[in-house]
């Protein structure tokens, strides 16, 4: 084995040793970030107003106009154009006329007083704030009007929609999650990229220490006296960092998924991939401020502009179209912004390689960019 | 190759500070020969830990050269780090790492091979006396016996030569006894070169050959005999019951050389012990103060030390 590798390998295990050992820190690297994820899930609103909808009315009965009106009526949508079938919201929500369509099928008059009543109704998931206002909007004047819409049926009707045409359409359901906290359904679109929010908080804070925090305690002369290299030092820090945040992310989507019932339609290998480089990158970011600052306040620092950039530019909540170029531009650093839009293609749409493959080459070149910058920048003395 | 284990010349190393340039070390030169035991003796401050750290290529330098195995200090940085082992002045073992934990890092850290390790593993815990504290965490260890797991782990990958600085700071008197005699056993029975940094001058006379370093500069070099040699006359020792009156009157008298005080001794340096010491004792009795016999005393390193520095600051003031 190269005398590298060997010495790499020697430094892995003392910093698994530390790492493990640090029974608070492990608390706080595992807890945080499902605070974090508990507290934006009950407590971000991000409800958008006026979504400009399409209607297809196939019933053309009284009940059914009253239920256009209400939704109306809620502030929520914008009924901007009147079309035929689905396939037809399909290409106008393609073209970006739309951000929503509501389908209502024949008979719905009848439907409702026989209580199986369905209504389809279709959102944009490239937005991720009109999707869930507009879901959750949409299913509380679904319940104020009939409160006993059928759910299965259009459920299961939904999902095939949203097979078919690769743009989320979502049911209209009544389940009582919905009936006691309307707004919880944002975590349904929030999750893809909330979870880039945390895990990239922790990883550039994580990070930005670890280094920075044995120059200021000096344990960092005893290994500067040893021959390891820059790179080594740098990559000893980050792949035992690696494996925690990958586990975090796990626990963090596991949780989506489970307890807040968030459908993950792509595919988990992908989205491991997908994960493993973002967080490398986010590490990668998180040691260059980490060799670049000399206390590690200086790096905390760094590591909450970071977070806020990313709260705010990274996609999340505000849709990045709408941005000017510089905030688009600081946005565009950040490792989030490119995880964001790929978590969300990957979980919401259930699409494959072909879609995300330039985000994920973007994550690669920059996880290998940011490592060799932190290495360049690693101080080889004390002075 | 080189024949010199370390070599300095001219070295000077500056710190930029808020209040300007801190000169630490200033045109130091010293050449230790492999095999000897280098003493940097030095007060607080003296700049010990800095023109070690140049040295060994920790902190760069402002003017001048060094090198150790004749590889410079600042280019050959990895070779000079394969072949020197280090213990700094603050104890910088991760402490929360076991002993068995720090020693199998380091010798990871330095490629020593698996077999090797499971030789001069135990080896090193049984010469260090940390046979029975394998599990125990580096930062639960006494202060000795962290500064002994130093040692071992700088030992690790057989250096040729090996720097400490302070290495028995914060250490009880048995184990600084103790320490000094595992690194007589080492110059012993492998050759090694060993460079200490101490403020104790008691520990200077283990030394070969030691330098004598006061605000950046070294003020003397050589053997400790040597060194001691450097004084004039001869050393009377003596408690007077009025010290500051004591000190006073003798203070100029003819054939004085120099007054140190010792705590509440006094420290008289002369020409010539017989013609002085009765001058001395009746100059005494004339001003009705009081002592104990005045009597004639080897020269320490820490009289010597005071004394070359007392010359060094007149010097300067003048
Ligand atoms: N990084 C630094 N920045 C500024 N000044 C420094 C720095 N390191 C040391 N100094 C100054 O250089 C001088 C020499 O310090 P050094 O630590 O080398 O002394 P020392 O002989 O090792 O003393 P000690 O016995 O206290 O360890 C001191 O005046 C110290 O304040
Ligand atoms: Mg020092």
């Amino acid at each position: 084995m190269p005398k590298s590798l060997r010495r790499l390998a020697a430094l892995i295990r003392k910093e698994v040793t530390q790492l493990l050992r640090d029974r608070r820190g492990l608390a706080y690297m595992l807890g945080l970030p499902l605070l974090q994820l508990f507290l934006y899930a009950y407590a971000v609103n991000t409800s958008v107003y006026h979504i400009p909808t399409a209607i297809v009315d196939q019933s053309r009965d009284r009940k059914s106009r009253e239920f256009v009106q209400a939704l109306v009526n809620s502030q929520y949508f914008n009924a901007t154009l009147q079309l035929e079938n689905g396939a037809e919201v399909m290409t106008a929500i393609d073209k970006g006329q739309v951000r929503a369509g509501v389908i209502i099928p024949p008979h719905f008059a009848a439907d409702t007083d026989r209580g199986s009543a369905t209504v389809l109704m279709m959102l944009d998931g490239s937005d991720s704030a009109s999707v869930s206002s507009g879901y959750s909007a949409a299913a509380l004047v679904a319940q104020s009007y009939a409160s006993h819409l059928a759910t299965e049926q259009v459920q299961r009707k939904g999902i095939r929609t949203s097979a078919l045409a690769g743009a989320s359409a979502l049911p209209i359901t009544t389940s009582t999650r919905v009936l006691y906290n309307p707004d919880m359904i944002d975590i349904w679109f929030l999750l893809p990229g909330l979870a880039g929010l945390i895990l990239q908080t922790l990883a550039v804070q994580q990070a930005a220490l670890i280094i920075v925090r044995e120059r200021e305690l000096g344990t960092i002369e005893q290994i500067l006296i040893t021959p390891t290299r820059p790179l080594e030092l740098v990559l000893s820090k980050m792949i035992p960092l690696l494996a925690l945040c990958l586990l975090t992310m796990g626990v963090v989507v596991g949780i989506g998924v489970f307890w807040f019932g968030v459908p993950f339609q792509g595919s988990f290998f992908l989205y491991f991939w997908l994960t493993l480089l973002f967080i490398a990158s986010s590490l990668g970011l998180g040691l260059l401020f980490s060799n670049r600052a000399r206390t590690q306040k200086q790096a905390q620092q760094q590591a909450l502009l970071t977070m806020m950039f990313g709260l705010l530019l990274g996609g999340m909540i505000y849709p990045r179209s709408a941005m000017p170029a510089i905030p688009r531009f600081i946005g565009d650093l950040l490792p989030m912004t490119y995880f964001v839009r790929a978590s969300r293609t990957i979980f919401t749409k259930g699409v494959g390689l072909r879609f995300v493959w330039t985000d994920m080459l973007a994550l690669a070149i920059y996880t290998v960019v940011v490592v060799l910058l932190a290495a360049r920048n690693f101080k080889k003395r004390l002075d | 190759m080189n024949e010199l284990a370390i070599s300095a010349q001219g070295l000077t190393k500056q710190f930029k500070t808020r209040g300007g340039m801190v000169t630490a070390v200033e045109n130091l030169s010293l050449r230790v020969t492999p095999g000897e035991t280098y003493g940097l003796i030095g007060p607080d401050g003296a700049g010990k830990s800095t023109a070690t750290r140049v040295i060994l290529g920790l902190l760069t330098r402002t003017a001048g050269e060094s090198s150790i195995l004749g590889f410079d200090s600042m280019a050959d940085s990895y070779e000079i780090r394969e072949r020197v082992g280090y213990i700094a002045q603050q104890n910088v073992l991760p402490a929360d790492l076991t002993v068995m934990e720090n020693m199998r890092f380091f010798a990871g850290v330095q490629c020593v091979s698996a077999e090797a390790q499971k030789k001069r593993i135990p080896e090193l815990l049984a010469f260090a006396g940390l046979s029975n504290f394998t599990n125990r965490l580096a930062g639960r260890l006494s202060g000795g016996m962290k500064k002994k797991l130093a040692l071992a782990c700088s030992l690790i990958h057989e250096p040729q030569v090996v720097m400490l600085d302070e290495p028995t700071l914060g250490v009880d008197p048995v184990s600084r006894r103790e320490f000094w005699s595992l690194l007589g056993d080492l110059r012993a029975e492998k050759g090694l070169t060993i460079f200490v940094c101490t403020p104790y001058m008691d520990e200077a006379e283990r030394c070969t050959q030691i330098g004598l370093l006061y605000g950046g500069k070294l003020i003397a070099a050589g053997t400790p005999t040597q060194i001691k040699g450097l004084l004039p006359g001869h050393l009377l020792e003596f408690t007077p019951a009025q010290f500051a009156a004591a000190q006073q009157r003798i203070t100029g008298m003819e054939g004085v050389l120099e007054l140190q005080t010792y705590g509440e001794k006094l420290h008289v340096f002369v020409d010539d012990v017989g013609a002085r010491k009765a001058q001395i004792e009746m100059a005494l009795a004339a001003e009705g103060i009081a002592h104990d016999d005045l009597r004639e005393i080897e020269v320490r390193m820490e009289e010597a030390f005071i004394s070359l520095v007392q010359q060094q600051t007149e010097k300067v003031g003048v």
